[in-house]
């Protein structure tokens, strides 16, 4: 809502608005307006100049067009965020090995440097295009564009997005996924949800991988999940091993059911 | 450090207006930053003044505003205080409460000329 008017609309300015015409737009029930709103000016040239904009609006924009595009083209698409070493990159070749007959599989891949994850990729037969991010430890919704449109991404096809193994800034970036899939490994410890709450608060399935170590390491899987759902009451929590398969068909199955549920509503 | 690439937003943000609304210097920007969005504020200050360098607004004064955190508890319906995403209902302990303020991060006001 915009908080200068109370207009109940949002989204970023497109032009100025004199204060004489802000103030009559105030006064009309059913109206449409930017909401920048000029409020003073004195005789130096000094003036104020009210507004809402949002910090990642322009990344939001660039998020709502990959949306749209997605279901345009009858994409589904995960963004799947972790720690390093959490085990994403392994989760997804066994996902490509498991599902690459129903549909095309593609995957984009952020690291800060190296095309090591998708030449692993490449090595199922999936498409893959690494981004290398450099200093920066987020993907951003304009590259996912970019990458959707040179690795040519096909219709109604399953697309993963690997971001940057990083549990604090991907958060914040809506890439235009249907899903941010948080994966967590028993070698990390058991109150990262909490320690991280903005992650497990963006996620809606939480995988709790590498259970075939559980017996060797001081994770308790029970506080793991307690403290998951208390950050986010909603969140969905598969236990599994990739390596050695253990309850992996719960993963492929979730993923079907979301791609079909995605598929068949109205919102991507 | 994604506060550098909100700043970087930022002053894209600020350009873009420039054209739109013809001013040429920012003297001051006001952030709204909620207690419970991903934002630390500490960190935006200290990349500030780099991320402005040879902008428009280089010598522009930052303020930021806090927004505190508060829910509507979806078991007792009250309002309750917060401080941390996983924060529970004060008055009845549970976890689910419908965020009302506190996830804001937006640029509030500009001082120009």
């Amino acid at each position: 809502m915009c908080g200068i008017c109370g207009c109940g609309e949002s989204g970023s300015p497109k032009k100025w608005v004199p204060v004489s015409q802000a103030n009559a737009l105030l006064l009309t029930p059913s109206h449409s307006h930017s909401h920048t709103h000029r409020v003073e000016e004195s005789d130096d040239q000094h003036r104020l100049i009210q507004m809402e904009v949002d910090l990642l609006s322009k990344n939001n924009a660039y998020a709502e067009k990959n949306r749209a595009y997605f279901k345009a083209h009858g994409i589904f698409v995960l963004n799947l965020v972790s720690s390093p070493g959490a085990g994403k990159t392994t989760l997804l070749v066994e996902t490509i090995k498991a599902l690459a007959s129903h549909f095309p599989i593609s995957v984009i891949e952020g690291d800060q440097q190296t095309e090591h994850d998708a030449q692993r990729i490449r090595a199922t037969g999936a498409r893959a295009l690494q981004i290398n991010t450099g200093r920066v430890c987020h993907l951003e919704a304009q590259g996912i564009a970019q990458a959707v449109a040179q690795l040519g991404v096909e219709d109604k096809s399953f697309l993963a997005i690997e971001n940057v193994g990083n549990l604090v800034c991907p958060s914040a970036f809506d890439l235009g996924e249907a899903h941010k899939v948080v994966v967590l490994s028993v070698t990390e410890g058991d109150d990262k949800p909490i320690k991280y709450a903005d992650m497990f608060y963006a996620a809606d399935l939480m995988i709790i991988n590498k259970m075939d170590l559980l017996p060797y390491v001081d994770f308790d899987v029970a506080r793991c999940i307690a403290f998951a759902k208390q950050v986010n009451p909603s969140i969905e929590i598969i236990t599994l091993s990739t390596t050695k398969g253990d309850n992996f068909a719960q993963w492929t199955a979730w993923l079907q059911n979301a791609m079909q549920a995605a598929t068949h509503s109205p919102e991507l | 450090m994604h506060e550098l690439s909100l700043l970087d937003n930022v002053r894209t943000i600020l350009e873009e207006h420039a054209r739109s609304q013809q001013f040429e210097i920012v003297d001051k920007i006001t952030l709204e930053i909620g207690a419970l969005s991903c934002i630390e504020s500490e960190a935006l200050r200290f990349a500030f003044d780099t991320v402005m360098n040879n902008s428009l607004a280089q010598h522009a004064q930052l303020t930021i505003k806090h927004i505190a955190g508060q829910g509507r508890c979806v078991a007792c319906g009250k309002m309750t205080p917060m401080r941390e995403l996983y924060d529970t209902c004060l008055h009845c302990g549970h976890f689910q409460l419908d965020i009302l303020s506190g996830l804001e991060m937006k640029i509030t006001e500009l001082e120009v000329r």
